[in-house]
């Protein structure tokens, strides 16, 4: 079939403007579902066209990432948060006013072609849930009065504006700082409860840059070298080891990619240091950049967020005009150096996995995001084949401040392995949800009561992909020698129940395993289906050993850090919470398999021969009579 | 330094497997050198002439105590490999009977029982009973619509060596990954097969490339007999592995091995 000819004209445009290159495809396919409503088979086989490609490679990228559609999308996008934080907080009422409201079901779009609805993991607002995605903006500390608001002010009006916060008047307040800044403009908070010394604190401005750059670029790699920085990412690789191997492999160009696809459910702290901090962090992209020899930057920013790019696009400019960005950067800052560095922003499109170093790159090249095989590593071999620096947000901005005060200051806070400080991402049970700036080694236990919960049970320390610990474990230190974390830190109290969050977090990885590897892909869906077993009452004690073997096997063969982790909600619960698991599970003295349910089995068997059993219905002669 | 001074073995890297020393030259995946000594490690997703991929992790070893796929890991000088211990051999049965709980193999109705690399592998690490896992019985969609060729993509294990060779074989580009994770399939390059330039001469169409019975070529099932299929002959591996490896090639499951 031959596409209509508006289609085409709409591809064209959005192709020409990224140079019909196919490693923008993730741009590409950004504008034209923007303006189409959705990516379909024709729209793919003009993109395909435009750019050189095949069709089914642009159905393989359109269809890797959750926020791209191939079938018509209403003209407001709602994607409610359903991560197990937004469920304590009450999101399936918020989910019921919503379909009660628009007449429609998650995963449909309403007939006048206003509304779509879906949910969506995580999306950074874990401190203000419950919260939901109207295509960019973001509502949080949603009621269900809100919600019928919300859906006939955007009935009426159709117009997004009209719900975006206002200082006077208005369904919602903006957020504080530079959430009040015209380009955002959301009704977002920061929650800053404590700013620490290094990242949420003031600081001279360039003087991180302008000192850098009175140092050769090997200087400033040994410097962050001895500062004992590493990456904040969670994996905690030392940050000037990195630059130094990027630095040594020789090639034309180099990169500097700043991950800021902050997806680990209940982490947010990124938003906050890209919403007050972006200078800072844009300096620390422009120091990395000097000390490998990098002429280009990419700020991955993840979907969720693309509320705050037209902001972040805004501090680009603006540093350009001051010359801290483009040729001559050493010029400004009063220094020698003579190269150019430039950064775009790469919006991702609702994938968890493009937090990995190699799947982030493959993202950025316009491709599914997939992890790539290792070695090369990144930084011999990443971004179009050359040699690219991937840092945390976190860790970028660190950067200008150890160049700022000093090694010896940098080093003088934290511990011996694990120099500077930690932000934390608090969520849950706690009276002060928000963001905590600490240095690194402090226990669980002073994070929880800075946070005001009383009365936590069990703290999910990292994520989905980090440890659920117990009461006997609060003394533990949050850095890298004890529990290393990438920043989230929720914590629950004895009324939830531990394996609705294990449960939650495995429908978590399942949906965001990329489905490269078959242990990862399918070991998941196991690991659920055995969880679900005994949350259902029929697990026997021989399950916990299925699923530690099962796990194993998933942990030891999987490809990439996803897989690694995934098993863990299962396997530390079991570990910290036996007795959870012990309660549920009982020996059967009849020797039938418990999963077993033979009324199940047979309901299929009873409407295909049209009667009942004659050995298990007990009713059966009377039920022949009615039939 | 000059050519001359290079000594003969400085091309050449020492490793063992499961305890034997064997040498190989510098530069070659795990699987490849292993290949060479003419030690079988089982796969999946590779073929000969395809570019390793590492998706199945069948060939999973371990490198220095490191679980790796030997396809795609570069061998270490002095690397000491585990191919055939107990641990690795449970993470193999279990990666094979993950692919077979994830789609619909009914061995005994499909054509392409007898060489099909899926049921000899099981076959191969001793597979051959019911297994502990579900059954996901998916219900995905079948592409009758080319004249000389059908896709039952409910037996696809997702190895992607259609995809590879297409691309990178046939210069066609018919096959693709589509979707993620569980949902993760093989699109085709149209709406449906019969839309693209397959052709059933293609490399990618041929016997060699789909390891199991998600490509059919129509008109040509089950041509030949019991007793005379490609795996009757031999186990799978047989054509790599040393006529006096010192490993028997298949061994009667012990369930007690699986503890």
């Amino acid at each position: 079939m031959e596409p209509s000819t508006y289609t085409q004209g709409i591809v064209q445009e959005a192709c020409r403007r990224f140079g019909n290159d196919a490693h923008r495809m993730m741009d590409i396919l950004w504008e034209v579902q923007d303006r189409l409503g959705c990516i379909d088979g024709q729209a793919m086989e003009c993109i395909a066209a435009e750019t050189g490609s095949y069709r089914v490679e642009v159905e393989g990228v359109v269809t890797f990432y959750a926020f791209f559609a191939t079938t018509p999308q209403g003209q407001f996008i709602i994607r409610i948060c359903e991560d197990i934080i937004d469920r304590h907080a009450g999101v399936e009422e918020i989910r019921a006013a919503f379909e009660k409201t628009l007449g429609i079901a998650v995963g449909q779009t309403t007939n006048d072609g206003l509304f779509s609805l879906h949910l969506t993991p995580c999306i950074g607002m874990c401190d203000q849930a419950p919260a939901v995605l109207i295509n960019d903006l973001v509502v949080t500390g949603l009621t269900p009065g809100k919600v019928s608001k919300i859906v006939s002010t955007l009935k009426k009006s159709r117009n997004l504006n009209d719900i975006k916060p206002q200082s006077k008047g208005g369904l919602f307040k903006p957020g504080e700082g530079n959430n009040q800044h015209p380009l955002i403009r959301s009704m977002v908070k920061n929650n800053i409860r404590l700013a620490g010394e290094i990242l949420l604190n003031t600081y001279s401005p360039e003087a991180g840059l302008a000192g850098a750059l009175q140092q050769t670029p090997a200087e400033v790699v040994e410097m962050i070298l001895a500062s004992g920085l590493r990456g904040r990412g969670g994996a905690g690789f030392s940050t000037g080891r990195k630059w130094q191997m990027a630095a040594a492999t020789e090639a034309e160009e180099r990169y500097v990619i700043c991950n800021a696809d902050e997806g680990e459910p209940g982490t947010f702290k990124d938003r906050v240091l890209l919403t007050e901090k972006a200078d800072l962090l844009f300096e620390g992209m422009t120091i990395a950049a000097y000390a490998v020899g990098a002429r280009h930057g990419i700020l991955y920013l993840r979907g969720e967020y693309r509320y705050l790019r037209p902001y972040l696009e805004h501090c680009l400019e603006e540093r350009r005009k001051k010359g801290l960005l483009g040729a001559n950067i050493g010029k400004t800052v009063g220094g020698q150096y003579d190269g150019e560095f430039d950064i775009r922003i790469q919006i991702g499109a609702g994938a968890y996995i493009c937090g990995e170093e190699s799947s982030l790159i493959s993202s950025c090249e316009g491709r599914r995001g997939e992890p790539k095989n290792r070695p090369p590593y990144p930084v011999q071999s990443g971004y179009l084949g050359y040699p690219t620096v991937v840092n945390n947000v976190e860790t970028l901005c660190n950067v200008p401040r150890i160049l700022e005060k000093g090694i010896s200051w940098f080093r003088s806070i934290g511990t011996s392995e694990s120099a500077g400080t930690k932000l934390h991402s608090v969520s849950g049970d706690c009276s002060r949800p928000g963001i905590y700036e600490l240095p690194m080694g402090c226990t669980v236990q002073e994070l929880l009561d800075l946070a005001g919960a009383k009365d936590s049970a069990c703290v999910q320390v990292g994520g989905a992909s980090g440890d659920m610990i117990g009461r006997t474990e609060f003394g533990r230190r949050l850095c890298f020698e004890d529990l290393p974390t990438a920043g989230a830190f929720m914590s629950f109290t004895q009324t939830r129940n531990i394996l609705e969050i294990v449960d939650y977090y495995m429908h978590f990885f399942i949906e965001e395993s990329c489905g490269y590897c078959t242990p990862c892909r399918v070991g998941n869906v196991f690991m659920k289906k055995g969880l679900e077993k005994i949350i259902q009452g029929q697990g026997e004690p021989s399950d916990l050993e299925y699923l530690k073997d099962l796990g194993k096997t998933i942990i030891e063969t999987s490809r990439c850090g996803l897989g690694h982790t995934s098993p863990k909600p299962i396997l530390t619960s079991m570990k910290h919470f036996p007795l959870v698991y012990a309660a549920l599970l009982k020996e059967r003295p009849d020797g039938l398999q418990a999963g077993f349910n033979i009324q199940h089995a047979l309901d299929e068997s009873r409407i295909i021969a049209k009667r009942r059993s004659l050995i298990y219905d007990p009713d059966y002669s009377k039920s022949e009579k009615a039939d | 330094m000059t050519k001359n001074s290079v000594a003969p073995d400085q091309d050449t890297l020492q490793f063992t497997v499961d305890g034997e020393v064997f040498s190989a030259k510098k530069g070659l995946s795990i699987m490849d050198a292993c290949d060479a000594a003419g030690v079988y490690v089982p796969r999946l997703c590779d073929s000969d002439g395809l570019v390793p991929q590492g998706s199945c992790r069948v060939c999973s070893v371990k490198q220095n105590g490191r679980t790796v796929a030997a396809c795609t890991q570069p061998l270490e000088d002095g690397a000491v490999i585990e191919n055939e211990s107990l641990e690795i051999k449970n993470y193999r049965r279990d990666l094979v009977r993950m692919l077979f709980h994830e789609g619909n193999h009914l061995c005994p109705i499909c054509e392409a029982s007898g060489r099909c690399e899926l049921q000899a592998m099981a076959y191969r690490l001793g597979i051959s009973q019911a297994t502990k896992y579900p059954y996901l019985q998916p219900v995905r969609p079948v592409d009758a619509s080319h004249p000389d060729i059908a896709l039952d993509n409910n037996r696809c294990i997702l190895c992607g060596r259609c995809i590879r060779a297409s691309r990178d074989v046939d210069g066609k580009n018919v096959f693709e990954y589509v979707g993620r994770g569980i949902h993760k399939r093989i699109g085709v390059n149209a709406d449906c097969l019969a839309n693209t330039d397959a052709s059933i001469d293609d490399y990618a169409m041929s016997l060699d490339v789909c390891p199991v019975g998600c490509i059919i070529r129509k008109g040509e099932g089950f041509f030949a007999p019991i007793g005379e299929r490609q795996f009757d002959h031999g186990p799978i591996g047989s054509e790599i592995q040393h006529p006096d490896s010192r490993l028997i090639p298949v061994k009667q499951y012990d369930p007690r091995e699986d503890s």
